[in-house]
């Protein structure tokens, strides 16, 4: 490799693996939710700011 | 007793420290900044040697079960103070523009100096300690959990107030390192750095010790906003200083590549200051005030990570047709473009939690104030990738109608999205059944709608005709018009938007009138309510034909 290459290594590591594996993180963390059983937790969630009415007192 | 002389201690020595700095500087502002820094010292010298340290009660047994919310009252008052300097700021420089007779001539009050003041007043002084105040409510509501670290919350918000002030009296006094929204110099960076780190620490700390297994979407949304500014500012304000007692500096990085950087952080100082935190704010004020729980729980944790995901790339769009190479517009370009999807994703969460509760917006001016809020996330959130778009940018950059875009975004979501948690939180940390008036809120909304539409019209079509009248050509290539000609063009839509923030800044005065009241006494206005709508049975019933009618009276 020629000196001015570390422009040229970063790069196509960013457009290749890079973006691989970024893309996969993100597919993951959006199917996430979506797995079997979910469902119930993410209403629970919803419904979780509502039962502290009495804000602390 | 020992921990008063400590502390007292250590503020003699920062007292000394900056009257050190004060007598060595080398340049006046850098000076005064010491000085500025010596007085705080020496008023937490006074407060603390006088015993009123304001220290919650020792953070066992019967203190755990209360909320620790003092700094929120603090941050409340604060954000409402900030927000009408920012304000009056923004109008002054408003009529500077359509009226330059008004820089009167001193160089502290230029448009030039005053711009900044105004934008760093209202992104980070209004909507930072809305922020402050708004994520340390949720985060402990939210959690279950009293705050961790009370005196740390303490330094978080006096030690942000004297960022502030440090940063606005440096602009005064022309003290800036030119770099849009990070204009404060390396030594007031450090300060923000402490500051910010220390905030993560209360933050994180109360996630830590919850009792709600389940960390809420909002709290997310502001973890991320915690962190990104923290990596956004470090790599952004990498400088050396010319000197260590003087208020000059030279970035690491310089030509195109800081030019880069600075848009990577400005731009996601809008996607991660004025959007994921606020989004913080709406997704827990919005469901509490509408009592109904979010539209789709799901979809805001999708969402969560697109704008994680997509946002970061964004930036170089602040550089179409510049020395940047073309890939990285391009670049820019293309994650502007599908910013656009978690972006409506977020305003359609919001909107649709009030499905089946739109009544309610006959009767609350406070869900108003969201609704319009969310209409206006909505809307600057299209308008934002549409002039992304390089052959749209062309006619755009440099115009007023980024000027437009940049305040509906910041006037309609981020301002009425933090009146409305604002209009949620006084009642509520100074146990009063309601605010004092709810009729006023109905007044400010309207002013603040009006307000912006007059500001956002009249920008557009600014923005228009500048750019189209610098691109116009004659039929033998020479440039029609002159700046000069293009500046008296649009003079009438500056005039508009004085009008427009002038119809804004008199909502927030009212606000501001009805905050203090409601934390003065627990006296209400009389008025007349936003009652229940009147129904009477008996009238409600179909008129009967008059040939009906009168066989029915001859039997």
């Amino acid at each position: 490799m020629n000196p001015g290459s570390t422009y040229d290594t970063l790069r196509t590591l960013a457009d290749s693996w890079g973006l691989a594996a970024m893309t996969l993180v993100f597919l993951v963390l959006c199917l996430w939710p979506f797995r079997p059983g979910a469902r119930d937790e993410a209403d629970k969630a919803a419904h979780s700011i509502f039962e502290d009415e009495k804000d602390g007192e | 007793m020992e921990s008063v002389l400590m502390r007292a201690g250590l503020w003699f020595a920062a007292l000394v420290l900056a009257i050190i700095a004060c007598a060595l500087s080398v340049d006046w502002g850098f000076g005064v900044h010491m000085g500025i820094c010596a007085l705080a010292a020496g008023i937490g010298l006074i407060v603390t040697l006088r015993g009123g340290d304001f220290s919650a009660p020792a953070a066992t047994g019967a203190a755990q079960s209360r909320y620790y919310d003092d700094v929120i009252r603090w941050a409340v008052i604060a954000t409402v103070f900030w927000g009408m300097a920012g304000f009056m700021a923004g109008l002054w420089i408003a009529l500077e523009m359509a009226f330059p007779v008004l820089n009167l001539g001193i160089e502290y009050i230029n448009f030039g100096r005053l711009r900044p003041l105004h934008t760093s007043a209202v992104i980070f002084a209004f909507g930072g300690n809305a922020l402050i105040a708004t994520s340390f409510y949720v985060v402990q509501r939210t959690c279950r959990a009293r705050l961790a670290f009370p005196g740390l919350a303490r330094f978080v918000f006096w030690g942000y107030q004297l960022f502030i002030v440090l940063a606005a009296t440096g602009y005064l006094m022309g003290i800036t390192q030119g770099k849009e929204y990070a204009e404060p110099e390396w030594y007031v960076d450090i300060w923000l750095t402490v500051v910010w780190v220390s905030y993560l620490v209360v933050f994180a700390g109360t996630i830590f010790k919850r009792s709600e297994p389940h960390i809420y979407v909002a709290n997310w949304f502001y973890l991320s906003f915690i962190l990104t500014v923290a990596m956004l500012h470090l790599v952004n304000n990498a400088a050396i200083p010319v000197s260590w007692f003087g208020s000059r500096s030279i970035p690491l990085a310089g030509g195109v590549q800081g030019a880069l950087i600075e848009w990577w952080y400005g731009h996601n100082a809008v996607g991660f200051f004025l959007t994921a935190g606020f989004l913080g704010m709406m997704y827990y004020f919005v469901p509490k005030q509408a009592e109904r729980p979010v539209y789709s729980y799901r979809l805001s944790i999708i969402h969560f990570w697109a704008l994680i995901f997509l946002y970061i790339w964004a930036g170089p769009h602040h550089l179409h047709y510049t020395a940047l190479p073309d890939w990285a517009q391009t670049l820019g370009m293309v994650f502007s473009l599908m910013l656009w999807m978690p972006s409506w994703g977020g305003m359609i969460n919001g909107l649709m939690t009030l499905n089946g509760a739109w009544d309610k917006l006959r009767t609350d001016p406070i869900l108003r104030m969201f609704v319009m809020s969310l209409a206006f996330y909505g809307m600057s959130t299209f308008e934002g990738p549409m002039m992304s778009i390089k052959s749209v940018n062309s006619l755009s950059h440099y115009t007023d109608w980024t000027i437009g875009h940049v305040h509906s975004g910041a006037l309609g979501w981020n301002g009425m999205v933090t009146f409305g948690a604002l209009y949620y939180l006084v009642p509520r940390l100074w146990s009063r059944s309601r605010m004092y008036s709810i009729r006023m809120i109905n007044w400010h909304f309207w002013l603040a709608t009006l307000g912006i539409v007059f500001y956002a019209a009249s920008m557009w079509v600014a923005g228009l005709t500048e750019g189209l009248m610098w691109r116009e050509y004659g039929p033998d290539g020479y440039l029609v018009n002159s700046f000069a000609e293009t500046v008296a063009a649009v003079h009438p839509m500056y005039v508009l938007r004085c009008l427009g923030g002038l119809m804004y800044l008199t909502g927030a005065a009212i606000m501001t009138y009805n905050i203090t009241r409601t934390i003065r006494g627990s006296v209400q206005r009389d008025e007349t309510p936003f009652g229940p709508i009147t129904f009477n049975p008996a009238r409600d019933v179909p008129i009967i034909p008059a040939a009906a009618r009168l066989a029915t009276s001859a039997n």
